[in-house]
């Protein structure tokens, strides 16, 4: 049981209750194993693809081992784009579960995703408007703990 | 060839740890995530004998440990101390997004242009 639903057992009358704790006993339970199994086999695939193409800029185009990751992350995310786009990556992602979704190319996916879902609604108020829809709360916690973590270096004086 | 195998055991279990804090803690995918960019984020402030613990981490995982969403919280947090290395405090304002420039760009440019000429399904 979750934090959450835990917290709203306490206002909830006693037939509500009971009505929960019936829903739960029914409630199909998710197969655990079974669904890291997949994300295990998707995302080390993606990451065999990742380091793959890290070997390819680091041989070929001149990068070393620290700065072939952009490169990286960004052939990965146009990937990503051309499959969401063809509708493939959200059947992988059916099948993956968070295999697909905690690389970076999920990122791209759900940026993607949301740009062309939102496109009847014009490209400025849909597309434009709707892009960071789901990708949005990644990029503000990230960057408000980075910053939390750059206020603590300055602080006590790490620098990096 | 060594490279290869941690890559994709340690990308690999970052994604099994995403899809447990889904089944096991009922999580959204988008709270996972979140959650993931943080851990990143907090590894990377972490110092040890000078090298961030997300550093090493790099090392020795590769791309195992840059592919995953953490390397996000990463490479936003190397930006941020980096800048504040070279040019003091207000290097944590301008240099959060050096690095990350490169992933964020190209999602935001490629989207745009699927969106253009890809039709919405479902």
């Amino acid at each position: 049981m979750s934090f959450a639903s835990r917290s709203k057992m306490k206002k909830v009358t006693p037939v509500q209750r009971d009505y929960q704790l019936l829903a739960q006993s029914i409630e199909p339970t998710r197969p655990i194993a079974r669904n890291c199994m997949r994300a295990f086999i998707a995302g080390g695939a993606i990451c065999f693809v990742g380091e793959a193409l890290m070997k390819v800029f680091q041989r070929y185009f001149g990068f070393t081992e620290q700065t072939a990751g952009n490169p990286t992350v960004a052939v990965l995310i146009l990937l990503s784009v051309i499959l969401t786009a063809f509708g493939v990556y959200d059947k992988i992602a059916q099948w993956a579960g968070a295999g697909s979704a905690v690389p970076v190319t999920g990122f791209a996916n759900s940026l993607c995703s949301a740009a062309i879902e939102h496109k009847s609604e014009g490209l400025v108020l849909g597309t434009g408007g709707n892009m960071f829809k789901l990708a949005g709360s990644v990029i503000v916690f990230g960057t408000v703990s980075a910053f939390a973590v750059g206020i603590v270096h300055w602080i006590i004086g790490i620098k990096g | 060839m060594m490279d290869f195998v941690w890559a994709v055991l340690v990308g690999g279990a970052i994604c099994v740890i995403g899809q447990l804090m889904m089944d096991v803690g009922k999580l959204t995918p988008a709270h996972t995530m979140t959650i993931l960019v943080i851990a990143g984020a907090v590894l990377d402030g972490i110092s040890f004998g000078g090298v961030s613990l997300y550093d090493r981490f790099i090392d020795f995982a590769g791309a195992g440990a840059t592919v995953p969403i953490t390397s996000f919280g990463n490479a936003l947090v190397h930006g941020a101390t980096k800048e504040l290395q070279d040019n003091g405090w207000i290097g944590i304002l301008t240099g959060i997004f050096e690095l990350t420039s490169a992933g964020i760009t190209a999602a935001i440019v490629f989207s745009f242009l699927a969106a253009l000429v890809a039709r919405p399904r479902g």
